[in-house]
């Protein structure tokens, strides 16, 4: 896709700015408009967006999207255009910061949307109200069918520019699309936008489907089919839909994740009644076998630098987390609360691990640090299983099976614990895989 | 729908190439229409035993009502239990008197676990099934087994009566 950036460095009546303009005057401007996102239950933070200046219907389109992606986020709090006093007719300049501090907006957004040929610009600043600065001021160019993409990458600048994090907004999810009675489901990958939105399906057929992950690059899926009546893990490729079996195991494989540098995928394999984890090098097409025990040990997932590996076992008794070097040496068990863990996960930021977590007849979502320590349940009911994690690290994606609901949804929940989320999806879905942030 | 009749629905989908077999469970399943009750352990426990005649002897559907093609786990556990050991017992006599067919064990699951976890779990149970007819005589090497983890729940209630029918391991006979 093309989408082009480039930063608005000399906003037009910026008087006053002292030359430091754009991105570049930011820094005194971060001081004051600024989230910790660490804080928990954070206060929202009032923001105006303005609907950008296009002269059709895209411009407040773009803007609701924008508004949609940091209002769910938790952490801003979108103002009601109908508040805005000041109308605003030329987003380069400078606004009247007194209409805005009046009705309490700390941040401002302006924008216009321009179609240059066949193209579709985008420029878009934040203002600091109450400093009366500009602090930042982006442009795109993109095609205008990838409108919805820009808006995302729009609000991604704007979480950025005021947590400091990282946004995850343009992002998308792969997950199993599940239709039909219980008792005869039908399955099918699919893939959409973050916030649900230009949703496709990847397969159509009657074979069950499970787990699908991405590759870091995004341009594949691994997951597993019982196509054939053999249940094997696949690769798919996003682009051209061409599909290949991954390696040629005399078992059941299942479970699979992609390695951090994409070269090699992980999963589980199962012989006799014993499920052990093997890698794929998918280059040589070499396999290796990393544990070798009598019990179930899958969900492996690499920590992000790789040389680490976090699964499941039951090799104790019942399903605990173990974290391993990559080459399979040094096994060792770190969750030792009660019940039973599993599907561990490993956050992009590599600090904590996700896990769902059985216990007193509830299933709940929680993480600890890869030592073990720091255990905390986000959240808990009937079934919660699953979990994924945003680009961040900061948002957990997994689904939920409420007692008597005939099927799952999936939800996401902040990293403290709050902003619980479902995701809407036409269908029941389960098995979410969260992107990483979009090139 | 009926839990009973989700159990009929199973079978047609499994012997959906033999016509006999789905005339069988269309029979099943009108005949447990209404029924309120938990799925019955096996289709001869549905009381149609009496009524089996019409199972030709040797037939898939002979096997399914008469011999009983399907036994039941506690939660988390692959131990074959006495009961299973039982229509085990049945099953293994009825195979050596009809050694022709194909055999496929399904090893599931029910829904109180994580997915990754049950496929192997039903892949433990089909096994802890084909070892337990080996050591009645019935060859390993001619047993294939698979796992749905608890992808193919019969009963679909969020309680212990579903999720117990739905722990099981089926014994499925192909073609001669």
């Amino acid at each position: 896709m093309m989408l082009r950036r480039s930063f608005l460095r000399a906003p037009i009546a910026m008087a006053g700015a002292a030359g430091l303009a754009g991105i570049m005057s930011a820094r005194d401007a971060e001081a004051r408009v600024e989230i910790n996102i660490n804080k928990g239950n954070v206060e929202p933070m009032p923001i105006a967006i303005t609907d950008f200046i296009s002269g059709d219907a895209l411009g407040p389109q773009i803007t609701d999207v924008i508004a949609a992606d940091l209002k769910r986020s938790g952490l801003f709090a979108p103002v009601a255009k109908t508040a805005f006093i000041e109308k605003v007719s030329n987003p380069d300049q400078t606004p009247r910061f007194e209409d805005w501090k009046v009705i309490n907006a700390q941040a401002l957004v302006t924008g216009r949307l321009v179609k240059e040929g066949g193209r579709l610009r985008a420029d878009f600043r934040l203002w600091d109200t109450f400093s009366g600065q500009q602090m930042t001021g982006q442009q795109f160019y993109t095609q205008p069918q990838n409108w919805r993409r820009v808006a995302h990458i729009i609000a991604d600048a704007i979480y950025k520019q005021i947590t400091g994090e990282d946004g995850y907004f343009d992002t998308r999810v792969v997950f199993v699309s599940e239709s039909g009675p219980k008792n005869a489901r039908k399955r099918q990958l699919a893939i959409m936008d973050q916030d649900g939105f230009n949703l496709r399906l990847l397969t159509n057929s009657n074979d069950i489907v499970l787990t699908p992950r991405f590759s870091p690059n995004q341009q594949e899926i691994t997951y597993m089919s019982f196509e054939g009546g053999q249940p094997r893990v696949y690769l798919l490729q996003l682009e051209t839909g061409r599909r290949e079996v991954v390696g040629n195991f005399p078992g059941m494989t299942f479970s699979p994740r992609f390695s951090p540098d994409g070269q090699r995928v992980i999963m589980s394999l199962q012989q006799d009644g014993n499920s052990n984890i093997y890698t794929m090098d998918l280059r040589s097409r070499t396999t290796t076998r990393l544990t070798s025990t009598a019990a179930i040990d899958t969900s492996p997932c690499y920590s992000p630098d790789g040389r680490r590996v976090v699964f499941e076992s039951d090799r104790g008794g019942r399903q605990q987390l173990y974290v391993m070097n990559s080459d399979g040496s040094g096994q060792n068990r770190i969750s030792f609360g009660d019940g039973s863990y599993s599907t561990p996960v490993w956050s992009p930021r590599g600090d904590l691990i996700a896990f769902t977590k059985q216990s007193g007849g509830r299933f709940s979502i929680g993480v600890m640090k890869p030592d073990g320590s720091g255990e905390r349940i986000l959240t808990s009911g009937f079934h919660n299983e699953g979990p994924t994690w945003a680009p961040n690290g900061r948002v957990v994606m997994f689904f939920r099976d409420n007692a008597g609901s005939g099927g799952s949804q999936l939800y996401s929940i902040d990293l403290t614990g709050y902003n619980e989320l479902r995701i809407p999806t036409p269908t029941f879905a389960s098995d979410p895989a969260w992107s990483p942030l979009l090139e | 729908m009926s839990r009973t009749e989700t159990q009929a629905f199973g079978h047609m989908q499994k012997f959906v190439r033999n016509p006999v077999v789905v005339a069988f469970a269309l029979t099943l399943a009108l005949a447990s229409c209404g029924s309120k009750k938990n799925m019955p352990n096996s289709a001869g426990d549905l009381g149609l035993n009496g009524g089996a005649g019409a199972a030709t002897p040797g037939s898939a559907q002979d096997f399914t009502v008469n011999v009983g093609d399907r036994i039941f786990f506690d939660t988390d556990s692959t131990s074959i239990r006495a009961d299973a050991q039982q229509t085990l017992a049945r099953q293994a006599q009825w195979l050596k008197q009809y050694p022709n067919y194909s055999i496929t064990v399904e090893g599931h699951a029910d829904e109180r676990g994580t997915r990754e976890y049950n496929l192997a779990l039903g892949a433990r149970r089909a096994a802890a099934t084909r070892d337990y007819l080996s050591s009645l005589g019935i060859p390993a090497s001619s047993i294939r087994t698979i796992s749905y983890g608890k992808e193919r729940p019969v009963a679909v209630c969020d309680d212990i009566s579903c999720w117990s029918q739905n722990r099981r391991a089926v014994t499925v006979l192909g073609g001669r």
